[in-house]
């Protein structure tokens, strides 16, 4: 019968238990649908030198793949840290979605290029195959193609050391004795 | 006021809402249409659905259901193209599985739990019936109401 009086005490606690890590839970962080699956083929023109490329240009990785376009703010953030990237030696693939090419080239003309080579996604379907839903985007590919890891938003030194670091580690090493510039913010 | 009313109503998101029109080559496509982008939910502006959404992502996915109408795909074969990108989020009416079974079962299962507390709280009152007042209660409860009735 003494147990029974802790009933309403035993339920109260699991309630706030659930809500209080439903406070800790980023609603608009969705699943990606594609992990563990190869990137999603498709033949589309390379940016600059308008070949047909398809899934098989994007290895070997482990590489990144980041979800660009000049009409994204954000991606105008990240950029300088792509170039970082780049130059300690993270393979980027690019894929430009839903842009104007011109507009793209001269973006990269201006800003500096951190892509190995970029897809030229003009119509948005390489982007819609990968489940893309906005810009920018960073997919990490292990050595097979296989899609590892999705970040949705910008990527900073924050959120390489937290969630992608961990596939480059020959780069873990490196990025503690030169880390790269202009990302800390 | 009259013209502040309607400018209100034309802000409102769903006098946005729908942007493009489609021409289909039948009736039930175009019903099966509005079914379909009334359950696919717009992976960008949650909580709204594609066909409520402005989003350039909810556009798309509009495109893509059209399209996939007018080839002659399934329902079923639209939403398995549609999860299979966007995962189960997509759908506003996910697959029964593992991961949504809590999220189907639940609304029965409480449902379930609340008839057992009613069924419980009867018998009990069953087993043991109220006794009435014993003689020095009523006594008790007379004069109660004596001092406080006129």
């Amino acid at each position: 019968m003494r147990v029974k009086r802790f009933i309403p005490l035993a339920v109260f606690a699991l309630l706030a238990l659930l809500l209080f890590k439903g406070l800790s839970i980023d609603p608009t962080a969705l699943p990606a649908a594609r992990l563990g699956q190869p990137f999603p083929d498709f033949s589309q023109p390379e940016l600059l030198t308008e070949e047909l490329i398809d899934a098989s240009a994007l290895r070997p990785g482990p590489a990144l793949v980041n979800v660009w376009a000049t009409w994204c703010y954000s991606c105008r953030v990240e950029h300088p840290y792509l170039l970082a990237l780049a130059e300690q030696g993270v393979p980027i693939y690019g894929l430009n979605y839903k842009d104007d090419s011109e507009k793209a080239r001269q973006w990269l003309a201006d800003l500096g290029d951190p892509y190995r080579l970029n897809i030229a996604d003009r119509d948005g379907t390489v982007g819609l195959d990968l489940g893309v839903y906005g810009a920018p985007e960073t997919y990490v590919l292990g050595a097979d193609g296989v899609i590892l890891h999705r970040h949705v938003g910008v990527l900073d030194q924050a959120v390489f050391e937290q969630d992608i670091g961990q596939w480059f580690p020959a780069l873990a090493k490196l990025g503690q004795a030169n880390a790269p510039e202009g990302s800390a913010q | 006021m009259r013209r502040l009313l309607c400018m209100l109503i034309l802000m409102s998101s769903s006098a946005w809402a729908v942007i493009e029109t489609y021409e289909f080559s039948s009736p039930d496509l175009a019903s099966r249409y509005h079914l379909l982008s009334q359950e696919l939910r717009c992976p960008k502006c949650q909580n709204q659905n594609i066909a409520d959404s402005n989003a350039p992502i909810a556009r798309d996915l509009r495109v893509v259901l059209y399209e996939q109408l007018e080839a002659g795909q399934s329902d079923q074969q639209i939403l398995d193209f549609m999860v299979a990108r966007y995962g189960q989020f997509v759908r506003y009416r996910p697959e029964v599985d593992r991961q949504t079974a809590l999220l189907w079962w639940s609304p029965l299962l409480l449902l379930v739990l609340g008839g057992l507390g009613v069924v419980r709280h009867f018998r009990q009152k069953e087993r043991h019936p109220e006794r009435g007042l014993t003689a020095m209660e009523r006594e008790h409860v007379d004069r109660l109401l004596k001092d406080r009735l006129p």
